[in-house]
């Protein structure tokens, strides 16, 4: 398994889209690596004929009617949007242009 | 001066007086508020002390009793032993109209549109809720030190930690300013900090809770419980907020005991319920690093429950040793997509940095906390092209194997299983929050059972340096009756110990000015 450079905690805060500060940076660098030699131990097991488990009750896939149903009113959808219309959340362009 | 010998009652004492009459939750919410506003300035369990909402909730629950009362014994039978009774809520359970942060800065401000499944169940059981308790920042942590709101106290020890990331969920009920309190427990997030404290916690089934309306880390592994300061109260909330919510479709169509309020109130049939019963003791739970009072606690413990009549049963859990890694890897995954949401665009905090990405950047590095980012960053990582195979499916991978361990073992005809919860005692502010390994290791025993799904609680064991200890019971899927059964008999066979009374110490000093108040 890997160890991770400066470059590569950069490249996943770019990934996460996580602002860091160069401090923070230089400290995940090394508190990831740090962590990432506890996985070390997983490469000692022999897991190519187990399967992997995503999740552990036994329910199948529950399926309801398409049908409308009452939810929250516009302005409680709305309410806590930090820049909003009395109809829309209003959100930065994200297409070029003038 | 309401009377603060209120708040020592069991919430089942509490129940019991509100149905005869002889105490309204007016007085009782009233006594409890009183302690908490006396003593949040030392603990930090409460974010917010809802005291409007609870008079108000109170004086409903009493007109509801006072109603049912005048029906008779039926009407009164009706109504969920909870009705009237003071329960407090992580602040990541979603209320209505109130603050629901979940210990972070990026949910400043943010107002809940709605009530949480769980919050639904407990208004309609009648149950008063007092306030939102403190939480390490999106229950990513085991000491609440990594809440954006200042870290909760112990209340045995005020300059050590409460455990987490349900600290101010556990340090309000040892307190007595609820008698029981809702938790979340993604990694032991409920169990440890119920051991640090000396009180009950459960984490039940995957699948047992709905998690509508309650602020997601892993999906895969949340679940929502209870605490209480015993067995028989921490069942009785348990079954207020149990059952199948088509809002979330991983609860399940599972039937919720209706004994869950009816365990046994003999210490004598309590204990009866032991003979027989056969309790595995794993072995690799006993780690290394484990504090020497912690480990003869829970010896002493295991052996009472044999003296009392029960089988005990050396059994091996082969693959707990690699639980940490598995965990710290498919949490942290899961989170990273789970947090995505946070983006200043829709609720919460949001910083403005130019274009799109600069305002996600912004926001996002602003709101969250070190943990967090943190977690993030390893989950991220974890699912990034190249790296997915040799983390995330090898973490499944393992789970597979980790979970397989816990159906061998209740395969072979164990009943429970036994075991501590935590390695050490609650330890001093800042021992552990410089080293992240360090404090993951708190939660090395308790782990393992949620990523099997299986239902885990911890229950006071005794003291250690004058410190509780927690002893884990874990029990099969759906078993979380059983379980209760056997920590109920667990109190029965140690109602006589010394340390059964024992008030927590940390708040002596506060409450002996209370000498002399009326």
């Amino acid at each position: 398994m890997g160890t991770l450079s400066r470059g590569d905690v950069e490249h996943v805060a770019h990934l996460a889209r996580l602002g860091l500060t160069a401090d923070e940076l230089a400290r995940l660098e090394v508190q990831l690596n740090h962590i990432l030699d506890q996985y070390a131990v997983l490469s000692g097991l022999d897991t190519d004929a187990i399967p992997p488990t995503a999740q552990t009750i036994e329910l199948e896939n529950i399926l309801r009617e398409d049908v409308a149903r009452p939810s929250l009113e516009r302005a409680e959808a709305l309410a806590n949007a930090p820049e909003r219309d009395e109809r829309n959340v209003i959100v930065p362009a994200i297409l070029g242009g003038d | 001066m309401p009377d603060p010998g209120l708040t020592r009652l069991t919430a089942v004492a509490m129940s019991d007086r509100l149905r005869a009459g002889d105490l309204s939750s007016r007085e009782l919410v009233d006594a409890h508020l009183a302690r908490a506003e006396r003593e949040n300035p030392a603990l930090n369990a409460w974010l917010v002390i809802d005291e409007a909402g609870a008079r108000g909730a109170a004086d409903e629950a009493d007109a509801r009793l006072a109603q049912a009362r005048r029906n008779g014994a039926e009407a009164l039978a009706v109504l969920h032993p909870l009705c009237g009774v003071p329960v407090g809520l992580k602040d990541l359970v979603s209320v209505r109209g109130g603050q629901c942060t979940a210990g972070s800065r990026i949910l400043a401000g943010y107002v809940s549109p709605y009530d949480a499944h769980i919050t639904e169940r407990l208004r309609a059981a009648g149950a008063v809720i007092l306030g939102k308790l403190n939480m390490d920042e999106f229950a990513m942590g085991s000491s609440t030190e990594h809440s954006a709101y200042g870290p909760a106290a112990n209340p045995w020890d005020l300059g050590r930690v409460p455990g987490g990331s349900s600290g101010g969920s556990a340090a309000s009920v040892a307190a007595g300013h609820v008698p029981l309190s809702i938790g979340t427990d993604t990694g032991g997030s409920v169990r440890q900090p119920a051991a640090l404290t000396g009180v009950v916690g459960m984490k039940p089934t995957y699948g047992r809770v709905s998690r509508y309306g309650i602020v997601a880390f892993a999906s895969s592994l949340d679940q929502v419980g209870p605490f209480g300061r015993t067995a028989r109260d921490a069942a009785m909330l348990l079954h207020a907020i149990a059952g199948r919510d088509a809002r979330d479709s991983t609860s399940a169509p599972r039937p919720v005991p209706e004994d869950l309020l009816h365990l046994p109130a003999s210490d004598d049939e309590a204990a009866a319920g032991l003979r027989g019963f056969r309790l595995g003791l794993p072995r690799e739970y006993f780690v290394a690093g484990m504090e020497a009072g912690v480990e003869a606690r829970i010896r002493e413990a295991v052996a009472a429950l044999a003296a009392a009549g029960a089988e005990i049963v050396d059994v091996s859990l082969p693959h707990t040793d690699y639980g940490l890694a598995t965990y710290y890897i498919v949490a942290p995954a899961e989170a990273s997509a789970n947090l995505a949401r946070y983006d200043g665009i829709r609720f919460g905090h949001a910083v403005r940095g130019g274009d799109v990405l600069a305002n996600y950047v912004a926001t996002r590095g602003s709101g969250f906390g070190p943990e967090v980012k943190r977690r993030i960053m390893l989950g991220t990582y974890a699912l990034s092209a190249g790296y997915y195979d040799a983390y995330y499916l090898k973490a499944q991978k393992v789970r597979t194997l980790i979970k397989a361990d816990f159906d061998a073992a209740f395969g072979s005809g164990i009943d429970a299983l036994v075991a501590p919860v935590s390695p050490f005692v609650a330890w001093p502010f800042g021992a552990r929050l410089d080293d992240p390994v360090a404090m993951y290791l708190a939660d090395v025993c308790t782990l393992p059972v949620n990523m099997a799904g299986l239902p885990g609680m911890s229950i006071p064991a005794g003291l250690s340096d004058g410190l509780p200890v927690g002893l884990q019971l874990i029990g099969p899927a759906w078993s979380e009756l059983a379980l209760f059964r056997l920590a109920r008999a667990y109190e029965a066979i140690t109602a006589g110990a010394a340390w059964r009374g024992t008030e927590p110490s940390g708040l002596a000093a506060l409450r002996a000015q209370e000498v002399g108040v009326p």
